[in-house]
């Protein structure tokens, strides 16, 4: 159930952003990217969950075992929180979606709108999508944004219980997550020379 | 895949989901019709069908940019990409919920618009019958076109150019058969050609779909 990338190169927008990245990320591990804005972070995570192709290299995991989470928290406002949490649930085949609301301590909201919550109760619901997937290997591209430091303990428990399960986690994050025992990725030294991608199609694509 | 319906059902009805909108913008058109051509029952009568063949396909093309643009805004649709769902599905239940918001209301109430256009008696049963046959190619179609300009901000404009020259044959083989019915004439092989091309853009459609969808989600 490990993820493991090799040599992988990757572009956004036609230009190469990172080249010959490569790590494995075992079970029960948390791995941590660092680098300045722009470097490719979020591409890498892109890449990794599998929505864009990579110019070189492989990821390799097992099928269905990722589950992606990204800037925007993939949450309708019209719906309860507990509708939206029960919606993805189905989508991914569970159906209890309790332990996910007792983590981010949502019991008080499930039956808002999830229009009617502020920005840090909405990036808690949109985490709290990530435990009703059942899914080992999260991505997470800053999941922290818009956290208080209440709720961004909230958030390390949860890695750190889902840790323990056997499961693992790939964050791309500026901020201290609390969680000493993760390991730090620096992708700066992989920053690709600037270049244009071989494909000219590919900036049209 | 249910459960996608059931959330895709559920948003139309609640607030700003536009469940209604397709129907309110047919009425009006329909109603709008002999204002613009006179009162005259024999000339309403003669262009009704093809009026209302219009009206459904104006009021279809009305809410599809609703159909990839509300789930690419918010992130549901990367979700998706990455969820257990092949992207074929996803496609098809969304082609599915448009109809049942949008193409079966307007099936349903055509009789009723019929009767504000005096449409002749013999042309009711044809008329519901091609829409019936007919409106699951408009949205299937316009599922493809909301497929290609997701991402583009007011891509609106855009799918209608796209789609509307799509629709033709289904336009052109549905009045068809709703005017030949509506003079008494028979109508099987407009009907067969129109339900022809229904099963073949929902056999076909829903891969190009999913595959210009993968395309744009880079």
């Amino acid at each position: 159930m490990s993820l493991n990338v090799s040599d992988l190169t990757i572009a956004r927008g036609g230009i190469k952003v990172l080249e010959a990245v490569s790590f494995v990320l075992d079970p029960g591990r948390a791995l941590v990217l660092r680098g300045p804005n722009g470097i490719g972070k979020t591409t890498l995570l892109r890449t990794v969950a599998g929505l864009q192709p990579p110019l070189a290299g492989s990821v390799a995991a097992e099928a269905d075992s990722l589950v992606y989470s990204g800037h925007s928290d993939g949450i309708k406002a019209t719906l309860t929180v507990t509708e939206n949490l029960d919606f993805w649930a189905s989508v991914f085949g569970q159906n209890d979606i309790a332990p996910a609301i007792a983590a981010f301590q949502l019991e008080r909201l499930s039956t808002r709108p999830a229009g009617a919550l502020s920005a840090g109760q909405k990036r808690r619901l949109g985490l709290a999508r990530l435990l009703v997937t059942g899914r080992p290997i999260w991505v997470l591209d800053e999941p922290t944004v818009s956290l208080d430091t209440d709720a961004v303990a909230m958030f390390a428990d949860a890695v750190r219980s889902h840790l323990a399960q056997g499961g693992s986690a790939l964050i791309a994050t500026h901020i201290d997550l609390g969680l000493p025992e993760a390991q730090i990725l620096d992708v700066g030294p992989f920053r690709a020379r600037a270049m244009e991608a071989d494909d000219f199609d590919e900036a049209f694509l | 895949m249910i459960a996608l319906l059931i959330r895709d059902l559920r948003l139309a009805m609640r607030a700003g989901g536009g469940f209604g909108l397709g129907l309110a913008f047919f009425l009006i058109v329909v109603t709008l019709v002999p204002f613009g051509v006179g009162p005259q029952s024999e000339l309403l009568a003669r262009i009704a069908s093809g009026i209302l063949w219009l009206g459904a396909l104006l009021a279809c093309l009305l809410s599809l940019d609703r159909i990839f643009a509300l789930d690419w805004e918010d992130g549901s649709l990367d979700l998706l990409a990455t969820a257990p769902l092949p992207m074929e599905a996803v496609v098809s239940v969304k082609a599915l919920a448009h109809w049942l918001t949008t193409g079966l209301p307007l099936v349903l109430s055509t009789p009723l618009f019929g009767l504000l256009l005096s449409l002749p008696q013999a042309g009711y049963g044809p008329l519901v019958l091609s829409l019936m046959l007919g409106t699951p190619a408009l949205s299937v179609i316009g599922t493809f076109g909301a497929a290609l300009t997701v991402g583009l901000k007011r891509g609106g404009l855009l799918l209608s150019l796209l789609v509307l020259p799509l629709y033709v044959p289904t336009l052109i083989f549905g009045a068809e058969m709703a005017r030949r019915g509506a003079e008494g004439l028979t109508y099987s092989t407009p009907l067969l050609m129109l339900a022809g091309i229904t099963c073949g853009t929902i056999a076909l459609l829903p891969f190009a779909s999913a595959a210009v969808l993968k395309v744009n989600l880079r």
